[in-house]
């Protein structure tokens, strides 16, 4: 049964393969988006039927190694192409496979038209057997293919319209940025999975977490690798340091930005930390930084948010900042809450995207919030699913969002310090404003655009049926985990128990038995969402004339936000454009030129001279030649004989 | 019975002419003979080991020597033809175009 996961990787590979080989020749839009989005229908229903199947079996039983072939075999390195079936992976399989379901049959309608119709089916169907693989993998090599292989298709979507404009470059120049970022994380990743494999002679995920067991907790190789681990983690879910591909990420088509850069991909750095959690658990200095890291990435990315314009740029923004809680969840060992505010966070934020993907279709290409306005009369199918994924995303009881922040919030209070719950309670007073500015400044209030020449439009049904299914899941999703608190059962704590449980043994963390602070604290957070909610709708919509004064009073803060911090142009300042100017100083001209050049030009002339003078020596005469054979001989002899 | 050293002698004899007119004559034709000299020279020891030691290999070997001598002598007065149908002349100093 458990065995069928192969075709759960199959499936979509085959539907890379027709929609890539013979999508060009089809012609037929049909054909493609029906097999692109079929095959990914099938994987999914594979996958379900693989997790009722695990359901039925006893606890123990459930993980299951299953084994495709012996792939790399070299003295004492033997790495198998064999998928980890366990609880974790399947919850990963399931999400990927299902939001990428929906959202291939929302670009059945989104791409119509489109050129490039089969490439961006096939591409997408490439996403999903990578990120399949990276999900699956039963050793840190195979993860890795797979996690190069998501960044590939990152890369391949991203400029997916690669003679488009973005912003002050094209959208290749915003792939470029996010593939190189990435090879930053990735070069960490490398050497990591290099010192596993020095540390514990082995890439298995099973044998490596079993031999870290007997390893003492805090171990400096244990603190290096988790380390570098963390590297590559910020890379893949943009995080600081590396978060700054994921805004210019969005010049990518809408699905894409929904699918791999808000529900599934940007996660992958969430599930390589669950995955090691053994790891991580061993080294807790890691688990400090890792618990600050998203801590601050989740406030900093939400405050930009606050003043940008572009619908897709703040939702960038806010996912970056939703995979900051789900690190901090991460840092202070609430792994299951991280893993639920994962499968919370696909769900709202591809409803989100995929949302403002239908305005942006619906205003023709526009995606400035100012230029938009009072559509919720022209879109409210949009209109009503939207506001669905801003009350869950900002943490409104009883839709998902309320549950997976909070059980973040309260692990961030009782495992780790008041610090870090105040930084996830500021986020999520921010994340309530920001989302509900949004929602006002393109759905409410009254048009900003030329009515003459936009006429916004509802989208076709394959757009909204997507969005009513991903409303009912962001609604419902939170149900799966309803704290103990709340009277509910927390199905998916109890389901991932197992495959934590070595990581909580070894980090002991308290548990409380009052519950009266959670409580106050969940009061708390959904009182911070209502006043963030209450002062986005107060100042874009109700009392306009507030916006130009608080601007003007806080200019400077403003204008620190609106430019993003800085960061983008401390980092040309300090490294990209140093690395120009290196490149072109130095290695091009310095090195390339003078060094390698002239020595091989300089090989060359040598050579020739040595050549010029030393063919003088060939007279053409037979009997000179001759005689130098006749000599040559008798020498030989000479040295033979005597 | 004539002792081997004789037929030794006289083959280095011939085979030193052989190398001496090769070296130093000019014309072709006589080049060629030379080396054809060299050639029987260096069969001739071959058969004198040959009844030295009783043994029939050597005489076999140089019947194998003296076909493809044979073969070699009418590829290369062939040659020489054609060279002197080209150059109308048979000196070795003029046929010196095989250089720089």
């Amino acid at each position: 049964m458990v065995d069928l996961i192969a075709y759960v990787v199959l499936l979509p590979l085959f539907g890379f393969l027709f929609n890539g080989l013979l999508g060009a020749r089809i012609r037929s839009e049909k054909v493609v988006g029906m097999v692109g989005s079929g095959v990914v229908g099938l994987s999914f229903l594979l996958a379900g039927l693989i997790f009722f199947h695990m359901l039925a079996l006893p606890v123990e039983e459930r993980p299951q190694v299953v084994h495709m072939f012996r792939w790399i075999s070299a003295g004492t390195l033997e790495t198998q192409v064999a998928f980890l079936v366990d609880q974790l992976s399947i919850l990963m399989v399931l999400i990927v496979t299902g939001v990428g379901f929906i959202i291939h049959v929302y670009s059945i309608g989104y791409m119509r038209g489109d050129p490039g119709y089969w490439r961006f089916f096939s591409y997408m169907n490439l996403f999903i057997v990578a990120m399949l693989v990276l999900v699956l993998a039963d050793n840190f090599l195979l993860f890795f293919v797979g996690w190069e292989g998501v960044g590939l298709c990152s890369y391949l979507l991203i400029g997916f319209w690669y003679d488009k404009r973005f912003e002050k470059a094209t959208t290749s120049d915003a792939a470029n940025k996010a593939f190189i970022v990435n090879r930053v994380g990735d070069f960490g990743f490398l050497v990591a999975m290099l010192l596993i494999y020095v540390t514990f002679g082995s890439l298995n995920f099973g044998s490596v977490f079993a031999r870290a067991n007997a390893l003492s907790v805090g171990e400096t190789s244990l603190i290096l690798i988790t380390l570098l681990l963390l590297i590559g983690a910020t890379g893949k879910s943009a995080q600081i340091p590396l978060f700054v591909w994921l805004p210019d990420a969005m010049a990518g088509p809408t699905p894409v930005s929904a699918l791999i850069h808000a529900a599934t991909m940007v996660t992958a750095g969430v599930y390589m930390i669950a995955r090691c959690s053994i790891l991580f658990a061993l080294a807790p200095a890691t688990m400090g930084i890792v618990a600050v890291v998203g801590a601050l990435t989740a406030v900093f990315a939400a405050s930009i948010g606050l003043v940008q314009n572009g619908i897709k740029k703040i939702l960038a923004y806010s996912t970056i900042s939703q995979l900051g809680y789900m690190f901090l969840a991460m840092g202070v060992g609430a792994f299951t809450a991280g893993m639920f505010h994962l499968l919370t966070h696909a769900f709202f934020k591809a409803l989100l995207f995929l949302g403002a993907g239908a305005v942006i279709h619906a205003m023709q290409e526009e995606e400035d919030i100012q230029r938009m306005g009072g559509l919720k009369q022209h879109l409210p199918t949009t209109y009503k699913t939207f506001v669905v994924a801003a009350l869950a995303i900002a943490g409104i009881p009883p839709l998902s969002g309320f549950f997976s922040k909070d059980e973040i919030l309260w692990n961030a209070f009782n495992q780790g310090s008041w610090f870090l719950w105040l930084m996830g309670a500021l986020g999520a007073v921010l994340t309530a404003f920001y989302m509900f500015r949004l929602v006002v400044l393109t759905f409410e209030g009254s048009p900003r655009y030329d009515p003459a020449k936009v006429h916004p439009h509802e989208a076709p049904k394959t757009m909204t049926v997507p969005l009513i299914v991903l409303a009912v899941l962001s609604v419902i999703g939170g149900f799966f985990g309803i704290p103990y608190s709340l009277g509910g059962g927390n199905l998916l704590g109890q389901w991932l128990e197992p495959t934590f449980a070595g990581a909580s043994e070894i980090m002991r963390l308290p548990t409380p038995e009052v519950h009266a602070i959670e409580y106050v604290l969940m009061f708390f957070s959904v009182a911070l969402a209502a006043v963030g909610i209450y002062g986005a709708w107060k100042v874009y919509l109700k009392r306009k004339e507030l916006l130009p004064r608080l601007v003007s009073q806080y200019q400077r803060v403003y204008d620190l936000l609106w430019n993003k911090y800085y960061v983008d142009e401390i980092y040309d300042v300090s490294i990209v454009v140093p690395t120009f100017k290196v490149s072109e100083k130095l290695l091009w001209r310095g090195l390339d030129v003078l060094v390698i050049d002239g020595a091989v030009n300089g090989i060359a002339r040598v050579i020739s001279i040595v050549s010029m003078v030393s063919r003088r020596v060939q007279v053409g005469v037979a009997q000179t030649y001759a005689i130098v054979f006749v000599f040559g001989i008798v020498m030989i002899l000479a040295w033979l004989i005597l | 019975m004539i002792p081997l050293n004789y037929y030794l002698a006289l083959s280095a004899l011939l085979f030193t002419i052989g190398v001496v007119g090769v070296l130093t004559r000019r014309n072709v034709i006589i080049v060629f003979m030379c080396i054809e000299l060299m050639l029987n020279s260096v069969n001739l020891s071959l058969i004198g080991f040959s009844a030295f030691r009783g043994d029939a290999t050597g005489q076999i070997l140089v019947f194998f020597v003296m076909v493809v001598a044979a073969a070699e002598a009418a590829v290369g007065l062939a040659i020489i033809i054609a060279v002197f149908r080209n150059k109308q002349t048979v000196n070795i100093d003029e046929i010196n175009i095989l250089k720089w």
